[in-house]
């Protein structure tokens, strides 16, 4: 159950029943999810459509090293998990826990950011050397975007939750649940990224 | 979980400006955000047929004496994107979806009003964009469709304009599709069933489910487009390895369901407006609600049914002939219905029917020809000649301008409470049917005597049939004047309406007219039978 903002509510002259209805903001973020899927959708496929029909050049075949990613896919599933740690214990009502546990989870995907600009520095291969070239820093690019958008999201949820009873707490748990929604969403993605871009 | 009703918007309404000053805020009010997305699409309606007479008066000679040909041809790319992206998708989606569904589901508004709002105020500054895209050094001349090579070798400062004014009116397409979906599943008034909704919700739920799956796409292939432009990748360009048929598939993996989005819309309303004047029952209901969903299955995998002539293999070729003449059942399965529903109905001639029947008239024949343009030997004899422009100039205008004039019709009493002139009204009728027909009809001929599409022009042979279609478009633009002085004299002193002039049976009718602002006084009536006509009334409680 939750209420937005139940002291405040105007009763309307108009009716006597206080009208309620069930909370569907996460249905609109799920639908809204599916879309921003299938923008990943589309870059894949174009990726893949590029593989299949147009051959690279000589010497534009590159062998990518794994490490950094694979330490990256490390880094988003684990944050995943704190991510979920958070909304646990603010369910039991330990905002301080939560936040801790939230600015993990950002500290995370700062890393990962981090880790991916460090690949971009030092891969052989700029934006406009050749069609996998370009189609790689699209589709990284995109995901690192929603990453940093993540990130940047969780930094506010968790800066809300630093009071018991404030903004963020477990009466009010849909900024925090709506976030983690995202942000496992976009560690899916990257999973499908790094084994359709790195081993497939 | 549940959830209070908003209070924060309660709030707001009554701090919002009365009358007509709230067509100009952040209003939240479904109904004002309707009213708002029509008279804006409205008026880039009339920009964009302005933009359609200059090409006219250019192809009313042979010669390019009245423009030159790269005005020609950025005339011609403004024409199809505003009128696509700005007067149809955002009216017979946002302007009648927004203002009915709510009415239909039995809710007070939107599931996100915010949302709402903010999808329909990213439509004048992006349209304004487009608008100014024109008077850039290189403005768009790629056609609405944007084609690499073409997009990215032209001059392009004005193409960079286009491509963003496109993605944020794609966003907005998206907020509106998110918010009719949930509005349609989740906020249906208890004990309304999803087989009791009016045939519209049905068309608006196909509709935004085609919008969320297909439109990322065009953004994502627009995003790599720009790329290409600014950045100097080559995802579309030849000369640096890229393909430009995947920009193809992209674009029309979004692009052709955007025919439905455009025309499934029109079927909703149409199915709405026929019982009504027709005094009968909608004839099929169950065959009407999984034919739409049909069409939005079908709809998502005929796309390279366009590229026929880009190279497509064999096996491709076939899959999509055949996938494009599936579509042809579920449509075909609607049309009979709506004739079966006029069929021996009580039919009143107004305004509202007259249109309605023009566009089952027009819509056929754009059908007819769409079938045939899916069969790939005629499609590789006629691809980009006349014979497309006159094919889907009957789906958009034919289908669904005619649909949009007919549901104005049918709802202008319901908005404002006064009747729209039934003199001018058939008049315009008149006047938009001949000028339509006069114009396209010759089109299919010049088509298929090899007229190519989209260049200013053409073999001196052609000048006669020309100027037949120019003289057609003359009548469409003139047909505009009945209709624009037939809303400003109703606003002012239109007849009283009264509360439901049709004795209609959906819901919107049965709250006064115009509508408070949360719509019903009370609670939300419950109609079962929003097409129970020829019955008695006591029946129908």
């Amino acid at each position: 159950m939750t209420t937005l903002d139940s002291s405040k509510e105007i009763q309307k002259n108009n009716s006597e029943v206080n009208e309620t209805h069930e909370d569907f903001r996460m249905f609109g973020l799920i639908t809204f999810l599916i879309a921003d899927g299938m923008t990943f959708a589309g870059f894949f496929a174009a990726y893949l459509t590029y593989k299949a029909v147009n051959p690279l050049p000589d010497g534009a075949i590159y062998e990518l090293e794994l490490p950094i990613p694979t330490l990256n896919t490390i880094l988003l599933l684990v944050s995943s998990a704190t991510f979920h740690k958070a909304g646990k214990a603010l369910l039991k009502d330990k905002n301080s826990d939560s936040q801790k546990w939230l600015f993990f989870t950002a500290f995370l995907g700062i890393i990962f950011l981090i880790c991916q600009l460090f690949e971009y520095f030092h891969l052989p291969f700029g934006l406009t050397d050749n069609l996998f070239a370009s189609t790689f820093y699209a589709l990284t690019g995109f995901h690192g975007l929603h990453v940093t958008l993540g990130t940047l999201m969780i930094l506010i949820i968790a800066w809300q939750s630093r009071i018991n009873g404030g903004r963020l707490s477990s009466q009010n748990m849909f900024p925090l649940e709506a976030v983690e929604l995202y942000w496992h969403f976009v560690d899916g993605i990257w999973v499908v990224l790094f084994i359709i871009l790195y081993l497939f | 979980m549940t959830i209070s009703i908003d209070p924060q918007k309660t709030n707001n309404e009554s701090l919002q400006p009365k009358g007509w000053l709230r067509y100009f805020s952040f209003s939240l009010d479904h109904k004002v955000i309707g009213i708002q997305y029509l008279v804006c699409g409205f008026l880039f309606y009339l920009i964009g047929g302005t933009l359609a007479s200059a090409i006219r008066i250019e192809l009313a000679s042979p010669m390019s004496d009245f423009m030159p040909r790269d005005v020609y041809n950025q005339v011609l790319t403004l024409h199809g994107t505003i009128m696509i992206f700005l007067w149809i998708v955002p009216v017979v989606n946002g302007a009648f979806g927004n203002y009915l569904i709510p009415f239909y589901v039995g809710a007070r508004d939107m599931a996100f009003p915010r949302l709402n709002a903010v999808a329909f105020w990213l439509i004048p500054p992006s349209g304004l964009m487009l608008v100014a895209s024109y008077f850039v050094e290189g403005a768009a001349q790629a056609g609405w469709t944007a084609y690499p090579p073409l997009s990215i070798t032209t001059p392009q400062s004005g193409q960079i304009i286009w491509i963003l004014s496109v993605l944020l009116l794609g966003g907005s397409s998206i907020f509106g599709g998110i918010n009719f979906i949930a509005t349609i599943i989740k906020l249906r008034r208890p004990g309304l069933k999803l087989m009791q909704l009016p045939m519209y919700c049905w068309a608006m739920l196909g509709t935004s489910l085609l919008v969320v799956l297909s439109t990322p796409v065009l953004a994502g292939t627009l995003i790599l487009l720009s790329f290409d432009i600014i950045a100097n990748t080559g995802f579309f360009n030849p000369v640096l390895g890229g393909n430009v048929v995947v920009y193809q598939h992209l674009f029309w993996f979004y692009s052709h369901p955007a025919v439905y989005i455009m025309v499934l819309p029109a079927f909703g309303l149409v199915s709405e407006i026929l019982p009504v004047h027709a005094r009968k029952p909608l004839f099929g209901y169950t065959t009407m609600v999984f034919s739409i969903m049909g069409i939005v299955v079908l709809g998502l995998v005929v796309w390279a049914h366009h590229m026929f002539t880009s190279g497509t293999p064999p096996w491709m070729r076939l899959f999509f002939t055949i996938a494009t003449a599936f579509i042809a059942v579920p449509t075909g399965i609607k049309f009979f219905n709506w004739v079966a529903t006029l069929w021996g109905g009580k039919i009143s001639i107004n305004s509202a029917m007259l249109f309605s029947c023009g566009f089952i008239i027009n819509f056929v024949f754009g059908g007819i020809t769409g079938v045939a343009l899916a069969q790939v030997p005629f499609d590789i004899h006629v691809h980009d000649t006349y014979f497309v422009v006159a094919h889907f100039h009957y789906i958009v205008y034919g289908g669904t301008v005619f649909i949009i004039f007919s549901s104005i019709y049918h709802w202008f009493p319901k908005v404002t409470g006064k009747m729209l002139n039934e003199k001018l009204g058939i008049l315009h009728f008149i006047i938009t049917f001949i000028g339509f027909n006069l114009c396209f009809a010759p089109q299919h001929w010049l088509g298929l005597n090899g007229m190519p599409r989209r260049v200013a022009e053409y073999d001196p042979q052609f000048q006669f049939v020309n100027q037949i279609s120019s003289l057609g478009a003359l009548l469409m633009a003139i047909s505009t004047i009945p209709f624009l002085i037939n809303v400003f004299l109703s606003v002012r002193n239109g007849k009283n309406a009264g509360d439901n002039p049709w004795n209609a049976l959906t819901p919107e009718w049965l709250t006064s007219s115009p509508p408070p602002v949360e719509n019903w006084e009370g609670e939300a009536p419950l109609v079962e039978e929003p097409y129970g006509y020829g019955k008695e009334i006591s029946e129908q409680k």
